[in-house]
């Protein structure tokens, strides 16, 4: 049999405690290796298609748009523009002569049917290839229609999702500090990197209302053209996840000298911490801040836990497995099953870094399986090989734990049930328990088996 | 003068707002699947194939492994083959195929790789391995739709694997378009019941809707055999299923090739095209049908009867693929639904007469056709058209909650809702199930709209 693993990809596979990590990562997808990985457009679509009051206009053929149409769990509490999807839907006359004359066309019957508050404007592959100017079209519309529009240089074979984000951020960056300020309380955040899935966002704004924080502009989920255009206002930048938004960050700090933090929502330590360092941040304003941060956070564990605990008690020793889009979210995924007794025996990621995988190592038990950019057939080994029970990943991962008749949870761009928070950690508890404890694992081949080989061998003695 | 009629002199689109097709290599891909040891690969950059595995894994709820060439910025200048032949060697040492389709991309036909070419050097590189079959077709999706992939992807499968002239014997070769794997499940039995062998590709049936297994497998089992593809050229006949097919088919060029007689059916749906096939079947195996058959014909026409007075006179929007809008345009004249609008992503397949054409001597009125429609132009339409029902894939469900009608789930994709795959649509009992599903939803409709809520209907 062939093994599971191609020589060139060895390098990017570690199992910790196995000598000193140096994962290889960052590389292009290797041609013919059925690679779990998306596009630089992809990267771009994922952060800028929650702002929800923007037309998304992707230039190129049919399938970049067609595939990418409302498939976020990402929610707005108002204008659902978002939610659509628009193409030039390029044809070969295109191809040929250009498709610049086409565009300024799509644009201007868009705006003016939907009118939107800014339109980011999406070059695909072959728009790179035909060599469209899109920054020609865009500057003109902008003129001509009287609000942004904005190009995102996201041309799916210039690199990776981690490309993608880039230009997401280079392209909202230019809506920042296109609005007044002068209101916004000195006490105030930006939330970035969150998408608002299944409301997620909603949950978290919450938990800063209570603390006394205003939140200025939600960057990305349940985002808005406006509140871009007034985040440098705000006195502290949350980022969220390893990559999507942190060029922002930086690119805010720079210009504006507004500093930022890295933040998470999952898990309960995570959550907790990431309240108490915002309320450390604006101690000196306002000293109040950490009791009433500490006050929430009681609250909200003395509600969570005796229910954590119910779930514990089947899941305890359990097995999981992970592959994740940034690695970023895989610490907090690490720590919030070790709430639910479980253990992880395997962690991947699509675009992960050197200093990312590093970090994972040393708080992952010895014999984790450490993984960059993998394939159907790599994880699928992994999955046997660990005799894992539950899978963490996105919708291209589930059918393969399925078919194995492995347990398995989204927590995709995809998933539809919030995940963030404290109400989210009971949410993924309720989620784990109900993907591993369902009777229909006994029935697979892969399980049945094997009682049927116990109960043989039991017959034997 | 009404807009509907504005509508008809619009001009050359300008953008698509929720388009209502796919694109060429997805079509492709998914038949390349239908092929027993078979891989899809896409020659292109690795965004698409992922997006693309991605959308269908919600429809089947199956693993779809489709491999691509990863084209990065360099070779998207320098050309693609060293990418495509590393690709190929690549598959051949992780899956050890029988067979590769490879379907290129917008990217690949736009940088103008030679795809032929490359695989006509790759075989005489590495001729010393043993090489899978290696079949290509050019799917461009700026010039068609997924279904043109399809098409495209069985032709080719046709001409370059069936080159030379099999021994003849009694087999059929039965090209059913894209249909869902009950579909091609139940064509397998029809053929069973006539005793008659049946090449039947490509065949999705267990290749996109296998059973829980113990491991993964990396392809998995089922599909066309190869060797019945190689010998389709001995069969007795070509059963092909479509009134929109372009002049070049697999079937057509088996006809041409190898002189055997090519029967163009519509896709069977309703009792007509249904029977059509039947009579086919008939002629070309001299088996008279089975009873079996006669029984379902006879309790789908006693359910039209039993349900006529429900869906009399219904409105209904239908979209989707230019074949399954035609065969649902045949079955929904013979139950008296009047089709207000028939739409369909894909341009110049000659819908309008393909529909005149099923729904001859029964619709009391031709709906109106409109080809390369996304769900905007619908939409802009439907007003007007006063629908009570929508029938198309699941894509079309924003519009019917926004209208508050029902949504009657069939073709692909089928997104929000499961079992896409196991949806019957052929045959007498795929009728059936249509007529079932579309009176309990104008029943359900009735039920939930009234405050009286009658228990007997
Ligand atoms: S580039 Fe072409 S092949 Fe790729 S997803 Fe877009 S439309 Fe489909
Ligand atoms: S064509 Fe390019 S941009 Fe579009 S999905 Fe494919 S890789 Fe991504």
């Amino acid at each position: 049999m062939t093994s599971a693993i191609l020589e060139e990809r060895k390098d990017q596979i570690h199992r910790t405690g196995q000598g000193d990590i140096d994962i290889a990562c960052n590389r292009e997808s290797l041609a013919g290796a059925v690679s779990q990985r998306a596009c630089v457009f992809c990267g771009s679509r994922v952060v800028l298609y929650p702002i929800a009051d923007a037309l998304h206009l992707v230039h190129g053929p049919i399938g970049c748009a067609v595939y990418t149409w409302d498939i976020r769990g990402s929610l707005s509490s108002g204008p659902e523009l978002h939610r659509m999807s628009f193409s030039t839907d390029l044809q070969e006359v295109d191809v040929i002569f250009g498709g610049e004359k086409k565009l300024e066309a799509a644009l201007d019957e868009l705006i003016d049917r939907h009118s939107p508050k800014a339109a980011f404007v999406y070059s695909t592959c072959i728009v790179g290839i035909i060599g469209d100017d899109l920054e020609a079209v865009c500057r003109k519309m902008t003129e001509k229609k009287g609000i942004p529009v904005l190009p995102v240089m996201s041309e799916g074979f210039k690199g990776s999702k981690r490309e993608g984000y880039l230009a997401a951020c280079k392209a909202m960056f230019k809506l920042v500090g296109t609005e007044d300020v002068s209101d916004v309380s000195p006490i105030s955040v930006n939330i970035l990197g969150d998408f608002n899935l299944a409301g997620e966002i909603w949950i978290v704004r919450e938990y800063f209302r209570r603390m006394g924080v205003e939140v200025v502009a939600n960057i990305t989920g349940d985002g808005r053209v406006k509140d871009v255009g007034r985040s440098h206002g705000a006195a502290l930048n949350l980022v969220q996840c390893s990559g999507a938004t942190l060029d922002l960050a930086k690119m805010i700090k720079e210009k504006y000298g507004k500093p930022f933090i890295r933040v998470s929502y999952l898990g309960i330590e995570d959550m907790a911490e990431s309240l108490y360092q915002v309320a450390d941040f604006f101690k000196d304003i306002d000293p109040n801040i950490v009791q009433r941060t500490q006050d929430l956070v009681k609250d909200e564990l003395s509600k969570l836990m005796p229910e954590i605990a119910r779930y514990r008690k089947d899941l305890e020793g359990k097995k999981v497995a992970m592959y994740v889009g940034g690695s970023f979210k895989a610490f907090s995924l690490l720590k919030a099953f070790r709430h639910l007794g479980m253990k992880v025996v395997m962690v991947g990621s699509q675009t992960g870094t050197k200093e990312d995988y590093a970090e994972l190592a040393q708080i992952a038990d010895p014999g984790t399986i450490l993984v960059d950019d993998a394939n159907p057939l790599e994880l699928s080994a992994f999955i046997k090989e660990k005799d894992v029970d539950v899978f963490v990943g996105g919708v291209k991962e589930r059918p393969i734990a399925f078919k194995m008749g492995v347990g398995f949870c989204d927590h995709n761009h995809e998933r539809k049930e919030a995940l963030e928070g404290f109400e989210g950690m009971l949410n993924f508890a309720r989620e784990i328990h109900s993907s591993v404890m369902s009777p229909v694992w006994s029935f697979v081949p892969r399980r049945s088996n094997r009682i049927s080989k116990i109960i043989k061998e039991a017959g034997n003695e | 003068m009404s807009k509907v009629k504005n509508k008809v002199e619009k001009a050359n689109f300008v953008s698509t707002t929720n388009a209502c097709k796919l694109c060429t290599p997805l079509g492709a891909s998914l038949a390349f699947r239908g092929v027993e040891g078979a891989i899809p690969f896409q020659h292109g950059s690795q965004g698409c194939s992922t997006y693309m595995r991605r959308y269908i894994i919600s429809h089947f709820r199956e693993p779809v492994d489709i491999a691509s060439s990863a084209l990065g910025e360099k070779n998207a200048i320098y050309g693609g083959g060293p990418n495509l032949k590393k690709g190929i060697l690549n598959v051949m040492k992780k899956y050890d195929p029988l067979l590769i389709g490879i379907a290129t991309t917008c990217l690949t036909e736009t940088i103008g790789d030679d795809v032929p070419r490359i695989l006509f050097e790759f075989r005489q590189e590495f001729g010393d391995l043993k090489l899978p079959e290696l079949v290509s077709v050019s799917s461009p999706s700026y010039n068609g739709t997924h279904m043109d992939g399809w098409h495209g992807a069985v032709c080719s499968l046709v001409e370059q694997l069936c080159t030379e002239q099999a021994e003849k014997d009694d087999s059929v070769n039965i090209l059913p378009n894209m249909i869902s794997c009950e579909d091609i499940r139940e064509l397998r039995d029809i053929c069973e019941r006539f005793e008659v062998e049946a090449t039947i590709l490509p065949d999705i049936s267990e290749t996109l809707d296998a059973p829980a297994l113990e491991d993964y497998v990396k392809i998995p089992t089922g599909g066309t055999p190869i060797k019945s593809i190689k010998k389709m050229s001995g069969a007795s006949a070509t059963i092909e299923f479509g009134r929109c097919l372009a002049d070049k088919t697999g079937g057509v060029a088996l006809e041409k090739k190898f002189g055997v007689k090519n029967h163009r059916i519509g896709i069977p749906m309703g009792l007509r095209e249904t029977d059509a096939l039947f009579d086919t079947l008939e002629e070309v195996t001299g088996t008279p049908t089975p009873r079996r058959y006669e029984l379902e014909r006879g309790r789908l026409i006693d359910a039209y009867v039993d349900g006529h007075k429900y869906v009399f006179g219904k409105r209904a929007i239908v979209y989707g693929e230019e074949d399954l809008v035609t065969g649902l345009c045949s079955f929904l004249s013979e139950i008296g639904v009047e089709v207000v609008l028939a739409g369909t992503g894909a341009r110049g397949k000659g819908l309008e007469k393909a529909i005149a054409d099923a729904t001859e001597g029964v619709a009391r009125k031709m709906p109106i056709v409109r080809e390369g429609v996304d769900f905007h132009d619908i939409a802009d339409e439907a007003e007007e058209l006063k629908a009570d029902l929508m029938i198309g894939h699941s894509k079309g469900y924003k519009y019917a909650k926004a209208w508050n009608i029902p949504l009657i789930r069939v073709g692909f994709p089928i997104h929000d809702r499961f079992g896409g795959q196991r949806i019957l649509h052929i045959g007498y009992r795929g009728a059936l199930s249509l007529f079932d599903k579309i009176v309990n939803a104008v029943l359900e409709k009735k039920q939930s709209d009234s405050n009286i809520g009658y228990g007997y209907l």
